[in-house]
This record gives structure tokens, C-alpha cells and sequence, in this order.
């Protein structure tokens, strides 16, 4: 880009006027993000820190108490709930969702007739998997008369209604998710496109099967992707909130088996007012994030391959 | 899987020997990888399917047919749980497409903005600005949302549009930033030079030149700005309050709550055609959603 600049008639004077900075015109054209950037997200950030320290029901002035929000954390069962929830929730979910996306990205790539309709097919679930309509949907299939145990049914299973017991409600949230499988799958695609076809080749010539070719062409040229993906499936699934709120009606029932930690958040907020301690449980939830995140960077190096290396 | 790229495309006539050979040998591989990814895909899309014809049944027969093809037929649900709350869904539609339409409009303009700024112009704060924005897409949005509520509380917003409007003019999806900068990168500069020559100002260029030139990342950003205000729960269940003012989603969980398990042809009615417009939006975009996704990783 810069590189036109000397090649403009008078390098002198360009030159000259080059360096000239645009501080005034810029903010003008910054001016909505400002102010986007203080008032929506900076002061709030600095005030959610602030309330996490204070005891605030929003009729009254939050009233500083310290690190009690933070002990009070330590006895709070449905706070262990929502973390063991949602854990598991990414545990199960994220991998599983991963791992079929990968699979469909593969067995889609290069040259299979019918691809865009493939892809647009497996896709669709993706864009319509936090909807209340898709949650609507979820809670008639899992029910008690619902069409899982309709078909079960045929087979002669009996089941009970997977969103009353509390052992099978989560398992039905992680199906959900790994529903979803389609975005990452398109990640994957465009990915596995990166890989120079060359590379199979000269493994073919060379007597390489499928198997190795994918465990050992595949697998290491897609890490960054896999890695990639990972990352944003797991920040993504510990905010998950549409689709246990309907499911549980609100409540992240039954027993607290669906009370999802972004939920409990919700509930403490918005339903008991009691916004200390929701900030407080926000700030965790932050916290938290960011240090699985840390942690998947630094794992990264031991088996993500950017090449040249 | 790979062997297969060139032959498999083109199911040609046996007219060369040597292709008609290839294709042939090849044939039930493909075969039974196409019966395999087909049989799935009907696996995971057959619930929705299942949704759309048990809305055109009667109540009772959702609860116990789970094939396709309905013993009965009725328009009822959609008649009926059109108006089965104390607002017709009218309303809802309503107030869903101007929430939409405002935020595309705000993202649209304050998106571009700031992202003209931040990849064309020379300014002292800007590689701070970038990483700024860079680090606020990162940011869970509920550790902002408990101030933010209590802010639009004290100057009396909750309970109206502006609390999910607002946040749109000013820039705070930096996703779209971030997007809208990557595309700027490729518009040559000697276009901005030469009309600099001819006399036009930053405001010129920006919107004679650059505007019309990142049409393809205005147009993902509308996509991905509909797709996700239209489907956003979570935003109007904290502000709004009055049913008059309830988006589609919100009406729906109203309908959940209000619905005994004989009223669920109606709720998926309602259900289904709160996700037509989306199906719409995908089946004419689909091509910018998937290029959306596979250059960002939106979802």
C-alpha cells in the first residue's frame, strides 16, 4: 500500500505531507464508537467491578461490604450448580459438536457433487439454534408425549419426559448444541481448502492410505482451525442462556439440573434484584472465560502446527 | 476421499472409455457416501420438518403421530394462536422488524464509520483504538449488561426501544468493525488519492468512494445484524415490559406460558412463522452467510 506513495508524481512534496496525521477527522468519523465505547462498555465495565463489591438492590444506594459477594459465593449452592451445569455443559457439548463438524467438513470436501446443498442443509440448525422457536421445539421433542419417546416408543421404550428428570434435562441442552454442528463445519471448509492438494498427492504416490493421510495431512494443516474453533464454541457455550431459559420455563429446573450460570446470573438480577452479587457472579464468569481461554493458548503450543517450524 | 475430486462431478455419459472406467470403479463409494449424507441430514433437519406438519394438525394428534403425513388437516393453529394472546402477533412482527430494521441502520452507520477511521486514516490513537475494539468483542455481555440496565433505569428507558437501539448507533458490535476494516484493507488507496487530487474531502471519499465499494461487508453485516436481532431473547426479556412492546420471541415465551400441552399446535404455528423470515433471509444470502462465517467465524 504504501509503496504507491513513492510512485506518485511529486515524491517530494507527498512525502512531505505524508506523515501529516488526521487526529481531528478521525475522531469525527470515531465519534459514534466513542461514545459507544465509554458509555456502553468502559464505565460499565469499571461499575460492574465497583457493584461487585456492594450490596445493591437498585431502589437503594449500593452499599460498599468488601469481598462478602465473593465469600457468600463459597456457600452458595446453586452457584456450584450453575458452574457444575455449565461445565459439563462445555465439556460434553463442545468436543462432541467439534468432532461431528470435522467429520461432516471431510467427508463434504473436494469435488462431492451437490456440496452448496450439503452444506446449506447442515447449516440451517446453526442458524436457527437459539431461537425460542428452535427451544419451543426442543421442549415438545424431549416431553413426556414428545416425538423422541413417540419413536422410542415404537421399539417398545418406555421413557418418562427427558426435561422433568433431572439425570437426561442437560443431555437434551448438549444434543441441542451439537445440533448446531453447522457453523464450525463451514470454518472447517473453507479450512480444508487452505490444503494444497499437492500434499495428498505426493502421499498417494508415496503409499499412504485415507487414514494416513487424514491423521497426518488433515489433522496437523487444519490445527489452527480445530484451534480456532475450539476457542470460540467454548466462550460461546459458557454464555449459553436462550435455550435453558425456555426449556426450564426460567427457572433452570428440574433440581437446578439446566441452571445454566448465565441463568443464575439473570435470576439474581433481574428476578431478585440483587445486583451486587449478580455483578459479582458476572466478574467470575469473566474471569473464568479468560482463564480457560489463557489455558487453551498456552496448550496450544503443544499441538497446534502453524507450519515452518 | 480425495481421489474422487475430478470424475465424481460430472456423472458423464459412457461415451470415453477410460472416464466411464474411473467413474464406474468409483461409483458405489460415492454412492453410499451420498446415501449416508443424505440419511443424516434427514436425521437432523427431521424434527423441524416434524414441526412444520404438526402445525397443520389438530392439537391432539401432535402429541401422538410422530410421522409426516397427518391423519387430519386444519389451519386452526395459525388462526388461532395468531390472536391467542391479549395483542395479536401483528403487533409482535411489528415491533421484531423495526427493532431489526433500527439495528441495522445504527450498525450499518456506525460501523462503517468507525472502520473508514481505522483503516484509511492516520491518526496518534489508532492502533490503541483497534486493539480496543478487538478486546471488547471478546467481553461477556453480561458483565456489562447489570450497569447498563441500571443506567437506561435512572434516565428512564427500560421499557422502551432505545436500550436496545442505542448500543446499535454506537458502534458496540465491533464484530462488524473488525469486518468492515478487513474489507477496507483491499480497496485500493490510489482511489481515495485520486480524489483527493480532484478535491474531495474525507467525508467525500468515505461516501462516494469507500461506502459503495465495501457493499459485500455492508451486506454481511446486515445479514448477521437481522439474523441476530431478530432471533435475540435475552436483550428485550430485561427491557421490555409491556406486552405491547414484546418482540416475536418474547411473545412466543409467553405463549409457552400460557399454553396447556393441547395448545402446542398453535405454539409451533407461531414458532415456525417467527423463523420464515430467517429462512428467507438464508435462502437469498446464503452465499454472503457462509462467507460471513467462514472468514470471521460469526455464527
Amino acid at each position: 500500500m504504501a509503496t504507491t506513495v513513492e510512485k506518485t508524481p511529486q515524491p517530494e512534496t507527498r512525502q512531505r505531507y505524508r506523515p501529516e496525521r488526521q487526529d481531528g477527522v478521525a475522531h469525527v468519523f470515531m465519534t459514534p464508537w466513542l461514545l459507544g465505547f465509554v458509555l456502553i462498555t468502559a464505565l460499565p465495565l469499571f461499575a460492574s467491578l465497583y457493584l461487585a463489591f456492594t450490596d445493591y438492590d437498585i431502589l437503594s444506594p449500593p452499599e460498599f461490604i468488601g469481598f462478602e459477594n465473593f465469600t457468600r459465593m463459597v456457600d452458595d449452592d446453586r452457584f456450584w450448580s450453575a458452574i457444575s451445569v455449565t461445565l459439563r455443559y462445555v465439556v460434553f457439548s463442545v468436543p462432541l459438536q467439534l468432532g461431528f463438524a470435522l467429520l461432516l467438513a471431510v467427508l463434504l470436501d473436494r469435488g462431492l457433487s451437490g456440496l452448496a446443498f450439503y452444506r446449506g442443509g447442515y447449516y440451517l440448525p446453526s442458524l436457527l439454534g437459539t431461537s425460542v422457536a428452535v427451544a419451543v421445539l426442543w421442549r415438545q421433542l424431549f416431553g413426556h408425549d414428545g416425538l423422541v419417546n413417540l419413536a422410542l416408543g415404537q421399539f417398545g421404550i418406555e421413557m418418562d419426559s427427558w426435561l422433568q428428570n433431572p439425570d437426561t434435562a442437560l443431555s437434551t441442552l448438549i444434543i441441542l448444541n451439537v445440533w448446531t454442528f453447522g457453523s464450525p463445519m463451514v470454518i472447517f471448509l473453507a479450512g480444508l481448502r487452505q490444503i494444497p492438494y499437492d500434499l495428498y498427492e505426493a502421499a498417494r504416490v508415496d503409499g499412504a492410505g485415507l487414514l494416513r493421510q487424514f491423521f497426518n495431512i488433515t489433522i496437523p494443516l487444519l490445527t489452527p482451525i480445530i484451534f480456532f474453533n475450539l476457542i470460540l464454541q467454548t466462550i460461546g457455550a459458557f454464555q449459553t442462556f436462550n435455550q435453558a431459559y425456555i426449556i426450564s420455563g426460567g427457572t433452570g429446573g428440574p433440581v437446578d439440573s439446566t441452571l445454566f450460570y448465565t441463568l443464575y446470573i439473570y435470576r439474581q438480577a433481574f428476578l431478585s434484584y440483587d445486583m451486587g452479587y449478580a455483578s459479582a457472579l458476572a466478574w467470575v464468569l469473566m474471569l473464568a472465560i479468560a482463564l480457560v481461554t489463557a489455558i487453551h493458548f498456552l496448550l496450544s503450543r503443544y499441538w497446534v502446527f502453524y507450519g515452518d517450524d | 476421499m480425495t481421489d474422487t475430486l475430478v470424475q465424481d462431478t460430472q456423472p458423464a455419459p459412457a461415451t470415453t472409455s477410460s472416464t466411464t472406467f474411473e467413474w464406474q470403479r468409483k461409483r458405489p463409494r460415492t454412492l453410499l457416501k451420498h446415501a449416508v449424507l443424505s440419511l443424516f441430514l434427514l436425521v437432523m433437519v427431521y424434527p423441524l420438518i416434524w414441526m412444520v406438519v404438526s402445525s397443520f394438525k389438530p392439537g391432539y394428534l401432535v402429541l401422538t403421530e410422530p410421522g409426516l403425513i397427518p391423519s387430519a388437516l386444519t389451519f386452526d393453529n395459525y388462526t388461532e394462536g395468531w390472536t391467542a394472546l391479549n395483542r395479536p402477533f401483528t403487533r409482535f412482527f411489528f415491533n421484531s422488524t423495526l427493532i431489526s430494521a433500527g439495528s441495522i441502520i445504527g450498525n450499518l452507520f456506525s460501523c462503517s464509520l468507525a472502520a473508514y477511521a481505522l483503516a484509511r486514516l492516520n491518526f496518534r490513537a489508532r492502533k490503541f483504538y483497534f486493539a480496543v475494539t478487538l478486546a471488547s468483542v471478546m467481553l461477556p455481555f453480561h458483565v456489562l449488561v447489570i450497569p447498563q440496565y441500571v443506567f437506561f433505569n435512572e434516565v428512564g428507558l427500560v421499557n422502551t426501544f432505545y436500550p436496545l437501539l442505542l448500543p446499535k448507533f454506537l458502534a458496540t458490535d465491533a464484530f462488524f468493525i473488525f469486518l468492515m476494516v478487513q474489507f477496507v484493507r483491499t480497496i485500493p488507496r490510489d482511489l481515495d488519492r485520486a480524489a483527493m487530487v480532484d478535491g474531495a474531502n474525507f467525508f467525500r471519499i468515505f461516501w462516494d468512494i469507500i461506502l459503495p465499494l465495501m457493499r459485500p461487508a455492508l451486506v454481511t453485516t446486515t445479514i448477521f445484524t437481522f439474523i441476530w436481532t431478530w432471533n435475540d431473547f435475552f436483550v428485550p426479556l430485561i427491557y421490555l415490559t409491556s406486552t405491547d412492546l414484546y418482540t416475536v420471541p418474547l411473545a412466543l415465551n409467553l405463549l409457552v406460558d400460557s399454553e396447556s400441552q393441547t395448545g402446542v399446535g398453535r405454539l409451533f404455528a407461531m414458532s415456525l412463522l417467527s423463523l420464515v423470515p430467517i429462512l428467507v433471509v438464508f435462502l437469498v444470502a446464503q452465499r454472503y452467510l457462509i462467507r460471513g462465517i467462514a472468514t470471521t467465524g460469526l455464527k
